[in-house]
């Protein structure tokens, strides 16, 4: 009698994990094809605004990002909370954009200098002041090509 | 010796774990996203050599201040509008040299797409927010306008030739003849409405 309950109770046969490493393996070929490495660590607030007639930025080399927003919380203290330019993880001042934006172009190849674009990331709530500002600046420097980068989405919900 | 069934099996229990660890670290340092937005040229800084006498028909003034309103040539109008409102004005064909235009042939309006120029300005405080929704509607009214012509020319939209031509994988899948056709075509339909949008600081005496 004992014997046949023991039986039962004993363990549920296990599943096999035999071929996690397979699925595992397979997300993470996943991730690493469709992904790219992220470069800057955001010290500013940047929810950019949505656009329909959008053009994709390609050849990753060819760009040079400028981040404009307030401070995130953790620097409001050290940098205000008035709107900030970042750029490679670092503030920079206005009147120092210029000469760090030619030093980003100086630091790649030569046949790609005269291509380069300057995608600005632009917080939604931003004014329109010091965006004029740093788009005189880029005209100082010569840098003309630019490109408002956004999200794709309604434009209409910009203005809510 | 004793002989053995063959080499000793190596555990694989942990190739689970080592796989894990290195999915996490991707998921944690990479992102997905490809950015994408509004490409824009701005003007050289240095003025051009000779004062080029641009008439006042051929500029659409529109004007955005500091409460997201807008003034189109003058009159207030709804965002909604503008779209509609710019594309009337590219497609005026004023002069009645442009053959390919549907436009009104208002002779208050702009002579000929390739004499037309947007100029967009902006108060110091207006949000960035509202800029891009107006600048998004401009080129949507170029972009509309040339998806028209590349649709009676070539039975495509321009917006999908440009993406083909500017994709690096089209390198690739076209050969050489191909491309340079393709590269025709875009340039055609470009010249056809050539986007002039000024966002200078356009002063009123010219």
């Amino acid at each position: 009698m004992s014997k046949f309950k023991l039986k039962k109770s004993t363990h549920t046969p296990e599943v096999s994990t035999a071929s996690l490493p397979d699925i595992v393996f397979m997300l993470l070929f996943f991730f690493m094809t469709v992904t790219v490495m992220k470069d800057d660590t955001l010290k500013v607030v940047n929810e950019l605004p949505n656009a329909t007639e959008i053009k994709k930025l390609e050849k990753k080399n060819r760009i040079i990002t400028i981040y404009i927003g307030k401070p995130v919380k953790k620097f409001e203290e050290s940098q205000g909370n008035q709107l900030k330019i970042q750029m490679d993880d670092r503030f920079v001042n206005l009147a120092d954009l210029g000469s760090k934006v030619l030093e980003a172009i100086n630091e790649r190849p030569e046949y790609i200098r005269g291509f380069i674009t300057i995608s600005l990331k632009v917080d939604k709530k931003a004014s329109m002041g010091l965006i004029d500002d740093v788009k005189e600046e880029l005209r100082k420097i010569n840098a003309l090509k630019i490109n408002y980068t956004t999200y794709e989405g309604d434009t209409y919900k910009n203005l809510e | 010796m004793a002989r053995r069934g063959g080499a000793p099996e190596v555990s694989a229990g942990s190739m689970a774990d080592i796989a894990f660890l290195l999915l996490i670290f991707f998921l944690v340092t990479t992102t997905i996203e490809t950015d994408a937005g509004l490409d824009r040229m701005l003007p050289p800084i240095e003025p051009p050599d000779v004062d080029v006498i641009i008439k006042e028909k051929n500029i659409f003034q529109v004007n955005i201040n500091k409460n997201g309103q807008l003034l189109a040539d003058d009159n207030l109008i709804d965002l909604k509008d503008l779209r509609d409102k710019a594309k009337e004005f590219l497609d005026n064909n004023g002069d009645a040299s442009c053959t390919y235009c549907k436009g009104k042939k208002n002779p208050e309006s702009s002579d000929n797409p390739s004499k037309a120029i947007i100029s967009l300005k902006s108060d110091r405080e207006t949000k960035y927010s509202t800029y891009i929704t107006v600048q998004n509607e401009l080129v949507g009214a170029y972009n509309e306008l040339r998806n028209r012509e590349a649709n009676r020319l070539y039975n495509m939209d321009f917006v999908q030739l440009e993406a083909d031509y500017l994709n690096p994988e089209t390198k690739d899948k076209l050969d050489e003849d191909a491309l340079e056709e393709l590269k025709a075509k875009v340039k055609r339909i470009q010249e056809l409405f050539p986007q002039k949008l000024s966002e200078a600081e356009t002063s009123s005496s010219n």
